[in-house]
């Protein structure tokens, strides 16, 4: 009975704050605030031509440090949870194997994920794309190997070096600009470039490819983790 | 207009598997289903009629014919960190289930009320 009235007040408040919020926000008008200031400014002082990326990752830069921070935190925590001491994983091992035309099929379309991939977060400040789109299409790409052969494994020492490298360069880009050119963390001190050519827009599009690196090596962390739950371990206890 | 009305739907579609269903992993889809929902939400809030993506593409597209960008970069953050978060609480799921045995939420001991 509690729970039930408990339900009636919760429903009742989000119904009410919907409807209130649909009498505040007309769909269609134009209610920019602080996005106006972006539009009219991105061009001069960042370079991008996406301005979703320049939001991103040079107004709201330090967001996306904090972005990154949880990603990692999440990813080491799944990592936790499903912690299996080495020799354990070894002894459990099941092989399962999935048909000829999955194990062939994985094989050849592997590298166009990664080209594709790394095509999307390098274009991060010139198409509708960046470092979180990319990464995640390149963690698929693991994920898809690691449906078709069950038993390996990445290496996950690995992983680690490329993500450890990708997050210090985020932070030492920041700290960079923060010490020696502006006066600001994660300031933009290399040249701007051409509006639409791939080197413009200064640093970020290292930033993006760094994150790229990082989201990569974080999802398919986590696939490693939970296809090893899947496969190896089982599930007893 | 129709997104406003779909992201509604998503959200309520969400409440009613968290609020009625009694296996986590539907719980789950629950909570996936409001978060899209919201993303959704959020960016039809920044649509500005006839307006095009916040894309300096072609020389012919100017500042002005542009959508807010703002609610954009905010869901394109959102949504990497709903996918990481949703992995997180599988994982505390399948954890659940190795020392309960069950997925009913009525059947485990520390989620009854």
């Amino acid at each position: 009975m509690i729970r039930k009235i408990t339900y009636g007040i919760f429903l009742g408040i989000i119904v009410l704050s919907l409807i209130l919020f649909f009498a505040a926000f007309p769909f269609g008008k134009n209610k920019m605030a602080v996005g106006k200031y972006y539009l009219k400014n991105d061009i001069n002082q960042t370079g991008a031509a996406n301005v979703v990326t320049a939001v991103t990752l040079d107004y709201r830069g330090f967001d996306t440090l904090g972005e990154v921070t949880v990603l990692f935190a999440a990813a080491t925590g799944v990592a936790i949870l499903f912690y299996v001491l080495e020799e354990d994983k070894k002894k459990r091992e099941r092989q399962v194997y999935p048909n000829f035309v999955v194990r062939v099929g994985s094989r050849i379309i592997f590298p166009f994920i990664l080209l594709f991939g790394s095509y999307i977060f390098i274009h991060g400040h010139l198409t509708p794309g960046g470092g979180f789109q990319g990464g995640s299409i390149i963690a698929s790409g693991f994920l898809l190997l690691y449906l078709a052969y069950p038993g390996e494994r990445v290496n996950r020492s690995k992983l680690s070096v490329v993500e450890g490298i990708a997050g210090i360069t985020f932070a030492g880009l920041g700290l960079w600009g923060l010490f020696t050119q502006g006066n600001s963390f994660l300031f933009n001190f290399l040249p701007k470039g051409q509006l639409n050519m791939i080197f413009s827009a200064g640093i970020l599009p290292i930033i993006y490819i760094a994150i790229g690196f990082k989201v990569a090596s974080e999802f398919a962390g986590i696939v490693d983790d939970m296809m090893c739950e899947a496969v190896c371990s089982g599930g007893e206890k | 207009m129709i997104y406003y009305i779909g992201a509604f739907l998503l959200i309520a579609i969400g409440l009613y598997a968290i609020i009625i269903k009694k296996n986590l992993i539907k719980i789950l889809i629950g909570l996936d289903l409001i978060a899209s929902g919201t993303n959704l939400l959020i960016v039809s809030i920044g649509y500005v009629k006839g307006g095009t993506a916040p894309i300096f593409s072609k020389g012919n597209i100017l500042a002005k014919m542009m959508v807010d960008p703002v609610p954009q970069a905010l869901t394109l953050t959102a949504i990497v960190i709903g996918a990481s978060e949703l992995a997180l609480a599988a994982a505390f799921v399948v954890i659940l289930y190795r020392h309960y045995g069950t997925l009913d939420i009525k059947k485990i001991r520390s989620l009854k009320w």
